[in-house]
């Protein structure tokens, strides 16, 4: 097979685990990270200064349904603010483990089973966050569930013709693959933790989660048939997520938004900006549970090189968006570009172009995509980049219209900060608490990597 | 069957590698054993077929969670479009069949990974709380280690004495009775 043969060629460069682990000894040392390892400082530190910014969140959110989303700096024209652009950036952040788990399980990247367990979780993080915004921005969100279609005393239904009632239905199923995959990944795992574990409670915990999980031949035959159709549904899947996410603008008319690049090119970078948030996590994760054996810098060569590409997809996107627009001969779109770049939001546009497109052109140097802290650097700095992306298509499109009469500034008040820190530190609450109490990588998987497991035809996955 | 084997679940025998396992698998179906299971701490390529398993309808039963969640979803949207709640939209047919094309897409996703998911659990007879195969001490080396082959005591052909020399000639590292 030829799979096989690239993974020798590459074994000569660097082994996925390095030299001397066995079965037992990839084992011990994930499952004892949980069980028995001493909780570091450092992650007390980061739970004490992440959980308090949960409560940001919280006191924002109060005050939101007390008072409205009149808190926040959303003013007509400019309807949508923090709210869908964190959305999208979280959303967007999210995808970067769903390819990680299906699409490069399809591909036959073994790479991935070291970074599978960890970006999935993110993955189911990051779309909790991403689906408290649509949420708040209702404004009176205790009726959300209008948006559901059911039988009421109003007699009302949802109008399926509009892409915000796609993207309701689009995001909680992703929301729910996400979780489902994730799950059936760990319940190995979770069996092998079981067995680990001293502690009597501790046994009974993993052990209901494990369901009986007793690693039968019979059982894995169907659970890699299983594992394999979740991982065949959920590549078409977040492929769409994003381009109804997409839809949102698209299918709109205001200039900016209605051009039919976006999907292909917020799908990209959707991959691009997950990348950067796997990268900005693994790294300093690697360095405090020391998984340089498990996530070598081979791995983080791979996750640069991906972003490498997704960026340059996005690149050509940016290229594409702004030819068109004056390309098109339409008077709305070529002004609208022209303010975008020379208007009142122009820094952020340039700033965009530096931290998405330039900056990241580094990452062609070998340098820059093995040692981790300038690769640490860089995604954050992808991340910002990101981030200024949404804020720049939805707000600077927004801000200024057809009529010049109704033209505005968006400013955001503190409660939008708190709001988008809040959310912040409910992702990494929620990731730390993750690598505390779960196997962070995928045990079951990364035994698949030794050598010594490839019995006749190879590898699974 | 004998009264004195029936408190027995089988026979198991602990192999090192999955080499071993899958050779102790193959050599135990050739010496005409119907009834046994191989246990490894990952999948082992070709194990389930050497303990005589060969297909599982997950496939098909996931067909048929997407091909219900693609009717249903559809359904549900031209019943709301058409039926329930029609809007006039500037003329436009009420069956506005391309904007219902997402939904349907996600819809039919959903059905079939969630099944996916159930009927693996499911037709695995997960959850089970108790299980024999954990009456061996050794088992739980299963997860980390350790690959086993269990000959079951259902077996037409399981014999304690003779079933237990069997697996003793496949030099395995230990073999054990599984209490039921």
């Amino acid at each position: 097979m030829e799979t096989i043969e690239h993974t020798a060629v590459y074994e000569q460069i660097q082994p996925l685990i390095a030299e001397g682990h066995d079965y037992g000894s990839i084992t011990d040392k994930i499952s004892s990270d949980v069980l028995e390892k001493k909780t570091p400082k450092s992650l007390f530190l980061a739970f004490a200064v992440t959980f308090s910014l949960v409560m940001l969140l919280l006191f924002a959110v109060v005050y939101l349904l007390y008072e409205g989303v009149g808190i926040w700096g959303i003013r007509i024209p400019i309807g949508w603010g923090f709210a869908i652009v964190n959305f999208v950036w979280w959303i967007g952040i999210g995808h970067a483990g769903t390819l990680i788990s299906a699409i490069l399980l399809l591909l036959h990247q073994h790479w991935r089973n070291s970074i599978n367990r960890f970006a999935e979780a993110m993955t189911l993080f990051a779309v909790a966050c991403a689906g408290m915004f649509p949420l708040l921005h209702l404004g009176r969100p205790w009726v959300f569930y209008w948006i559901i279609p059911m039988p009421d005393t109003m007699r009302l239904w949802p109008n399926f013709r509009s892409p915000l009632v796609w993207d309701v239905f689009a995001v909680t199923t992703y929301a729910t693959i996400s979780f489902v995959f994730w799950f059936v990944g760990l319940i190995p795992d979770l069996a092998t933790m079981r067995d680990r574990a001293k502690q009597k409670w501790k046994k009974i915990v993993y052990g209901m989660l494990a369901m009986g999980w007793r690693n039968s031949a019979k059982h894995w035959h169907r659970y890699e048939t299983a594992y394999l159709l979740l991982a065949g549904l959920a590549t078409p899947l977040v492929v769409s997520v994003h381009s109804v996410v997409s839809f949102d603008f698209a299918v709109g008319i205001v200039p900016g938004w209605h051009t039919t690049i976006f999907p292909p090119y917020f799908v990209a970078g959707a991959i691009y900006s997950g990348f950067a948030m796997v990268l900005s996590l693994v790294i300093p994760v690697r360095k405090l549970y020391h998984l340089e054996d498990f996530i070598t810098t081979r791995h983080l060569d791979y996750m640069a090189k991906v972003m490498l590409a997704t960026g340059l997809i996005v690149a050509y996107g940016y290229a594409i968006e702004t030819f068109c627009a004056f390309y098109s001969g339409n008077r709305f779109e070529h002004d609208m570009m022209i303010n975008r770049m020379f208007g009142p939001y122009g820094p952020f546009y340039w700033m965009l172009i530096l931290f998405n497109i330039t900056l990241p052109q580094l990452l062609w140097l070998k340098k820059f995509r093995q040692t981790p802290w300038l690769l640490f650097v860089m995604s954050i700095i992808i991340n910002i980049g990101m981030w200024l992306e949404r804020f720049v298509i939805i707000v600077s499109s927004l801000a200024r219209d057809f009529l010049p009469s109704s033209w505005a500034i968006f400013t955001p008040t503190k409660w939008d900060w708190f709001t988008y820190f809040g959310t912040i530190g409910f992702f990494l609450t929620a990731m730390v608490l993750f690598i505390r109490l779960l196997p962070m990588i995928s045990i079951f998987e990364l035994r698949t990597l030794l050598p010594s497991s490839s019995n006749g035809k190879g590898q699974h996955n | 069957m004998p009264t004195v084997e029936s408190s027995l679940h089988g026979i198991m025998a602990e192999f090192n590698t999955p080499e071993e396992v899958l050779n102790a698998a193959r050599k135990a179906s050739e010496h005409g054993y119907t009834r046994m299971d191989a246990y490894s701490p990952f999948p082992v390529e070709g194990l389930s077929e050497a303990v005589g398993f060969h297909k599982t309808r997950i496939p098909f039963i996931v067909l048929i969670a997407g091909l219900f969640g693609a009717v249903g979803g559809f359904f549900l949207q031209y019943y709301a479009a058409v039926i329930g709640y029609p809007l006039n939209v500037g003329g436009r047919p009420l069956n506005s069949w391309p904007s219902f094309i997402p939904i349907t897409f996600e819809l039919t996703v959903l059905c079939a990974g969630v099944t996916a998911a159930v009927a693996m659990i499911i037709l695995n007879g997960l959850p089970m709380p108790y299980h024999p195969v954990f009456n061996v001490p050794a088992f739980e080396r299963v997860t980390r280690d350790k690959f086993f082959l269990c000959i079951e005591a259902a077996d037409p052909k399981f014999d304690q004495a003779m079933t237990e020399n069997f697996l003793k000639s496949l030099h395995p590292a230990g073999v054990s009775v599984v209490e039921k």
